[in-house]
């Protein structure tokens, strides 16, 4: 008997993907850097990198510096800044037949507010990733991300202005995620997704010099997998919105143990640097597993950790 | 001039046909795969993985070495830490994840007289771009300078003898050629047949040669390094600074720059 394939679309909020994994912001590019690489028509969707409403020249090198099994970088949001995303890089996106999902960062609400205005105008976006979570820019984004008040105040502007799903990205550098988790649910959050990167630092021995310029930077890659883990399992408890797990996702396994966790799609970041197709392989890996699990959907299978 | 133009990148599986030790700590690696061979440009790179393992967790990028008959790609280099040694243990007939060829190569001139100046690893990239210049031989004429530690990491000397280049050297410690640095090598009588200059190697050389071209308006272009994450563009990880105060991407814009628009620390 031929088995009918199991179906991997996911919902969250109006948001419908045809299967659970998207791209991480910033690891990415707009999407055009993988065409070659990467079927894109094949992904849950596309997170492009964060973006601001001035373009930002980022970071003075260097940005990035490898640790065991991570990857520290300092980037300092470089992008090109909303018009220009518009003008050059939405057409290309626009293309395809997946949702694209915008990240946005801002020094202060009013920033926040604008953006949200902004990209709600224009054609070619499924949701908004609001990033309050960034290590790495001074003002603004991580002092909204580590108070819960705060949290809930740029979501409560971002809900205001977009008339888009929005899903708030937390972090991780924080002593109760659950706190701001619940806090911008309550503000009117479609969706959370989290990791954002933890802050860390490398020193050369040698030389007794910091590894990256700007001295710390965020940590990810596998190194952080566990942890991102830990906090997904407990914010999936703690919320009744979706939650988008992210951090340390290489493979199809690691990818499913934040599925078993309570996430309803996940992101894969660092993954696409070492293996561009990390994410058409994900996909495929959760397929045959649910196949093989005698699971008729990914749904099922979000949230069913046995303890 | 033949641009240096980006060529289409892929992500393929290569064999290994050599992993062979050349000198000190350096080696040389030969792969077969067409895909890219029939492509590459000099100036190119490769992200290679060179384990399967999440430690090292990133590809390493390498400069192409050579190519031969359009199927075999040739990589040197020099193992310094966790990734290069890792490399030296793979064998004849192992399987290499590779994504390449990747960034923006060199653009070069067949009609004017051409100098390399390579330091140390340096000549990995030119080599390449020697052997594309001189098959295509239209007798201007074509010389190196070259540098390193030592006789022993004195690389490629022979072969690019055997290709009829007129091949100049520097040792620090004199064992080979003049004693000293590469650029001392960049006489005067070589810069008032006013050569166009192609360089790679350490930074503080790299700065020197990008000096002395700008003192003597030569036309000059640099093959700068940065630690990589991605190498395809998406990270923003790799900038380097430009006089125009633009951060640009070394592994996209780059590797080969006018060494007139890099700003020079
Ligand atoms: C475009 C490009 C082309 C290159 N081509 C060649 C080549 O043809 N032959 C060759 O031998 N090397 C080349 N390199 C340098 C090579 O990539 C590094 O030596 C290698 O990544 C080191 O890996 P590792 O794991 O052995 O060292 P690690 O354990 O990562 O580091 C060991 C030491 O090497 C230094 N290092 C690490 N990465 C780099 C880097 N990207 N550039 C410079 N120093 C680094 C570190 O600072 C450290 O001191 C190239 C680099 C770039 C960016
Ligand atoms: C180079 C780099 C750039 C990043 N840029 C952004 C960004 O602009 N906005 C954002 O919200 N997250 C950004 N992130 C964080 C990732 O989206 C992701 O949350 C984090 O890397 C953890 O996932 P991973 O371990 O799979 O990479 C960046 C991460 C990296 C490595
Ligand atoms: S290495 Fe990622 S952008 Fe250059």
């Amino acid at each position: 008997m031929k088995k009918t394939r199991p179906d991997l679309s996911v919902r969250i909020g109006l948001l419908r993907l045809q299967n659970p994994v998207l791209t991480a912001s910033g690891t990415f590019g707009y999407g055009q850097e993988y065409a070659g690489l990467v079927d894109l028509n094949r992904l849950g969707g596309i997170i492009v990198k964060g973006l601001s409403l001035q373009p930002r020249p980022g970071n003075m090198p260097p940005r990035t510096v490898e640790t065991p099994c991570g990857l520290l970088n300092a980037i300092g949001l470089q992008n090109v800044g909303v018009e220009n995303f518009i003008a050059d890089k939405l057409p290309f996106l626009r293309n395809l037949s997946i949702p694209v999902i915008v990240n946005i960062l801002g020094q202060d609400i009013k920033e926040y507010r604008k953006l949200a205005e902004r990209l709600s105008s224009v054609e070619g976006i499924a949701a908004l990733e609001v990033n309050i979570s960034c290590p790495n820019v001074k003002a603004g984004g991580v002092v909204f991300g580590t108070d819960y008040k705060a949290a809930a105040r740029v979501t409560r502007a971002v809900r205001a202005a977009a008339e888009l799903p929005i899903i708030v990205k937390l972090s991780p550098n924080v002593t109760d995620i659950v706190n701001i988790a619940r806090a911008v649910e309550e503000a009117g959050a479609d969706a959370v997704s989290l990791i954002n990167t933890l802050t860390g630092m490398a020193i050369d021995v040698e030389t007794r010099r910091p590894k990256l310029h700007n001295v710390t930077g965020g940590l990810s890659g596998p190194a952080i997998k566990p942890v991102a883990l830990r906090m997904v399992w407990q914010v999936a408890g703690a919320v009744k919105i979706p939650v988008i797990g992210c951090g340390g996702i290489m493979t199809a396994a690691d990818a499913l143990e934040f599925l078993i966790a309570g996430a309803c799609a996940v992101q894969v970041g660092t993954a696409n640097f070492v293996n561009p197709r990390a994410t058409m392989e994900i996909i495929s890996g959760i397929e045959e597993y649910l196949v093989r699990h005698n699971f008729k959907d990914v749904k099922s299978l979000v949230g069913s950790l046995i303890l | 001039m033949v641009r240096g133009a980006r060529s289409k990148m892929d992500q393929v599986t290569a064999t290994v046909l050599e992993n062979r030790f050349v000198a000190s700590s350096v080696y040389r690696l030969r792969i077969e795969a067409p895909a890219i061979a029939r492509v590459v440009r000099p100036g190119q790179f490769l992200m290679l993985r060179v384990g399967q393992t999440l430690d090292p967790l990133l590809r390493r990028p390498f400069s192409i070495h050579a190519v031969h008959d359009s199927r075999t790609v040739d990589i040197l280099y020099r193992v310094v830490g966790k990734g290069t040694n890792l490399l030296t243990a793979i064998k004849k007939g192992g399987k290499l994840d590779i994504v390449g060829p990747l960034g923006r190569g060199f653009s070069w001139r067949e009609d004017l007289p051409s100098l390399f100046v390579a330091g140390g690893m340096g000549i990995a990239p030119l080599f390449f771009l020697a052997q594309i210049i001189t098959q295509n031989g239209t007798g201007a004429k074509t010389s190196v300078l070259i540098g390193a530690r030592n006789k022993i990491e004195l690389l490629c000397v022979k072969e690019l003898k055997a290709m009829g280049l007129q091949v100049e050297a520097a040792t620090e410690d004199g064992s080979a050629g003049k004693r000293g640095l590469v650029t001392d090598l960049l006489t005067r009588k070589i810069i008032t047949s006013r050569p166009v200059l192609y360089t790679c190697g350490p930074y503080p050389m790299l700065r020197a040669v990008a000096h002395l071209a700008r003192e003597h308006g030569l036309s000059c272009q640099v093959s700068l390094e940065s630690f990589m994450a991605c190498g395809l563009g998406a990270c923003l990880g790799c900038v380097a600074e430009m006089r125009n105060g633009d951060l640009v991407r070394v592994c996209k814009e780059g590797p080969v720059f006018d060494a007139y628009e890099v700003a020079w620390k």
